[in-house]
């Protein structure tokens, strides 16, 4: 009981999780149900995937503001490459090379970004928000603002399968929870990524290589991103050059929640767990109770600032900041 | 503060920059001047309508809402903060002007909007100035609430003026001033006297010392937070100014109509050579950097190209622009870190 009572206080969020949990289970009798739990988890897992990565940079001490437009890409890219007429004889797996090609312009859209943050030093806040207009208009360019839709069913089938009891798409979102926790708690690059954000200054005097740490997690936020655009594109059966606009703006708002610093230096994936699914369990449970999407927009923003001013409290003590 | 860059290893900047060739760091100090040239003259070269006065006004007319957005925030990131709100507020304001204009006439309508958007601001400014919040978080946090609030005052709804030939509100967004237009003028004079405010007052002074160095500019007494709170009062302002040429502009209003104006209206201050640091920059080079944003887009349009070609030059342009400036205040291209 006394360890659950440490761990809470050390995820806060989860408390949060826990509070909007009982209450919307109390308060909604559509609510407390297995199948709205795995519509949750499948709402989730978009922003969530997005999340994951978006982690382990801003652990780094990084941003990347670029993910909504990379979701965007990859998802265009799998829907449009798998209708080429090359692939017609491949049947159902024309979709594997649209996804592939998905997948790795993220991964090259993350390695660049990460590449420019590196070697030209500039601010990773600036080079993504060059990139989260620029990647767009890549997007707009390739689409010609056109929509494409998935002419094979299986593709927009697998967003709707499940693994068993659980839905296909939110047993990948945990299974990448659980990769990336692993990656960032028991490896050496974890380690470091967790070095370099706390202070660069004593990591380089360590011995350890911040440019390269840097960049393999902007390919990772950039894997991620692209994922999520593949997930959400199976969900569509479609894919729209606006798609993940102000994505980036949830998922910063997510892994704040779950207690990882702007800074850098510290958060875990279990926080960012607990801010992705406190979204998402109060966009449903309000959505279930018929509440204006607007006042959802108005509770998260209210939220998030509670809970930076709620964490600025509780660290200052001590501390003994300058009042002024 | 977000744009924390952390010092680099081993590297006396200081040193560096004074040994640093002259060429550099004159190129550093007026960059972004020489860039503006150079895109003038490109497109100058490549379309024949582009450096004609007509097509020059609609520019500056057209970049002006982004102006005087950015010029506020100039002055909030000069503080050594950052204004990701100022989007969802343009949509606040704009939505209430227009929808106020019909039930008590244009001047209280500008009046009840501008003290509207000032409690915005105040909110940012108590936020981050009194409690010392992260501003990034503490503006997308108040993005978010403010697109919600608009979303409840307008019911969803679009709203727009219903006699729009009998208004003397339409001045500001469609009318001239000595033949020049409106908007121009709103946005070059709103630049000078901020400007003025900037170099020229002590309070002025007072905001790059916050950004500079804040725990000095409190050893220096400087009420830090007092400052930063004046700022998002200006950046606010500006948003209201700009909400005011845009709902004359177009008589009406979408409710998302700031959507994603946060983002242009800082990629315009960064290319102005503002640091997101604090402590550095300037309000007529934020003009400057909004205008190239605008010339891109004008000059790329009336050379053929899709609008949103537009998008990804731009990506190029503040990228090269910022690495630039940073290796020459460093001395050498490439960053030092390994």
């Amino acid at each position: 009981m006394n360890n659950a009572l440490t761990w809470l206080l050390r995820n806060p969020i989860w408390g949060f999780v826990l509070l909007i949990f009982v209450f919307f289970s109390v308060s909604n009798e559509f609510f407390f149900d297995p199948q709205n739990f795995k519509n949750i988890l499948v709402q989730t897992s978009t922003i969530g995937l997005i999340a994951l990565g978006m982690t382990l940079v801003m652990i780094n001490g990084n941003i990347d503001l670029s993910v909504g437009a990379t979701l965007a890409l990859a998802a265009s890219l799998a829907i449009d490459i798998q209708g080429w007429e090359v692939f017609a004889s491949w049947g159902s797996w024309a979709i594997l090379p649209g996804v592939l090609a998905g997948l790795l312009s993220g991964v090259l859209l993350g390695a660049l970004n990460g590449f420019i943050v590196w070697k030209t030093g500039v601010d990773a806040f600036i080079v993504t928000l060059g990139a989260m207009l620029g990647v767009r208009g890549l997007v707009f360019i390739y689409t010609q603002e056109q929509s494409f839709f998935a002419m094979n069913f299986a593709y927009s089938d697998f967003g709707a399968s499940s693994v068993g009891p659980l839905p296909t798409l939110a047993v990948l979102f945990l299974l990448f929870a659980l990769i990336t926790h692993l990656l960032l708690s028991r490896t050496v690059h974890g380690r470091n990524t967790y070095a370099v954000g706390g202070n660069r200054e004593a990591a380089v005097n360590a011995g350890i290589r911040v440019g390269p740490h840097m960049l393999i997690n902007f390919v990772i936020v950039g894997f991620f991103a692209a994922l999520a655009g593949i997930t959400l594109s199976t969900q569509m059966g479609a894919s729209t050059p606006n798609l993940g606009r102000e994505y980036e703006l949830w998922t910063i708002t997510a892994v704040v929640l779950g207690g990882t610093k702007l800074s850098g230096g510290s958060g875990t994936i279990i926080g960012t767990l607990g801010g992705v699914l406190a979204i998402g369990i109060l966009r449903n449970g309000m959505n279930l109770m018929q509440v204006p999407a607007f006042y959802v927009l108005v509770i998260l923003g209210t939220i998030l600032i509670a809970v930076l001013f709620l964490d600025k409290q509780l660290t200052r003590r001590g501390k003994g900041e300058l009042r002024t | 503060m977000v744009a924390e860059t952390k010092p680099e290893a081993g590297r006396p900047a200081r040193i560096r920059r004074r040994t640093g060739s002259n060429a550099m760091s004159v190129f550093a100090k007026q960059g972004i001047l020489i860039a503006f040239a150079l895109f003038i003259v490109g497109f100058a070269i490549f379309s024949d309508r582009f450096l004609s006065a007509e097509n020059l006004m609609t520019v500056i007319r057209q970049s002006a809402i982004i102006g005087v957005m950015a010029i506020g925030v100039t002055v909030v990131v000069i503080g050594g903060n950052l204004d990701l709100s100022v989007g969802s507020m343009l949509s606040f304001s704009t939505v209430l002007v227009v929808d106020l204009h019909d039930q008590m006439g244009p001047g209280l309508a500008i009046l009840v909007m501008l003290a509207a958007t000032l409690c915005l601001g105040a909110v940012n400014g108590l936020l981050v100035g009194y409690a010392r919040l992260n501003s990034l978080i503490v503006t997308l946090g108040m993005l978010s609430a403010i697109q919600g609030l608009v979303l409840i005052y307008s019911g969803g709804q679009n709203v727009d003026i219903v006699n729009q030939e009998s208004t003397w509100f339409a001045i500001f967004g469609r009318g001239y001033v000595f033949g020049i237009a409106t908007p121009i003028v709103i946005f070059l004079v709103f630049a000078l006297l901020v400007h003025v405010l900037m170099s020229s007052t002590a309070f002025g002074r007072r905001v790059y010392a916050v950004g500079g160095n804040p725990t000095a500019a409190v050893f220096s007494g400087i009420r830090r937070s007092r400052v930063v709170f004046t700022t998002y009062l200006i950046s606010a302002f500006a948003t209201g100014c700009a909400a005011v040429i845009l709902g004359s502009r177009v008589m009406g209003s979408q409710n998302n109509v700031g959507q994603g104006y946060e983002l242009l209206v800082l990629a315009g201050v960064i290319l102005g050579g503002t640091s997101l640091l604090g402590g550095s920059g300037n309000v007529l080079k934020t003009v400057v950097g909004v205008l190239i944003l605008g010339f891109i887009q004008n000059g790329l349009l009336l050379m053929g190209f899709a609008y949103y070609v537009q998008w990804l030059v731009t990506w190029i342009v503040i990228i090269l622009a910022v690495w630039l400036d940073v290796a020459a205040k460093r001395g050498r291209l490439f960053s030092p870190i390994a």
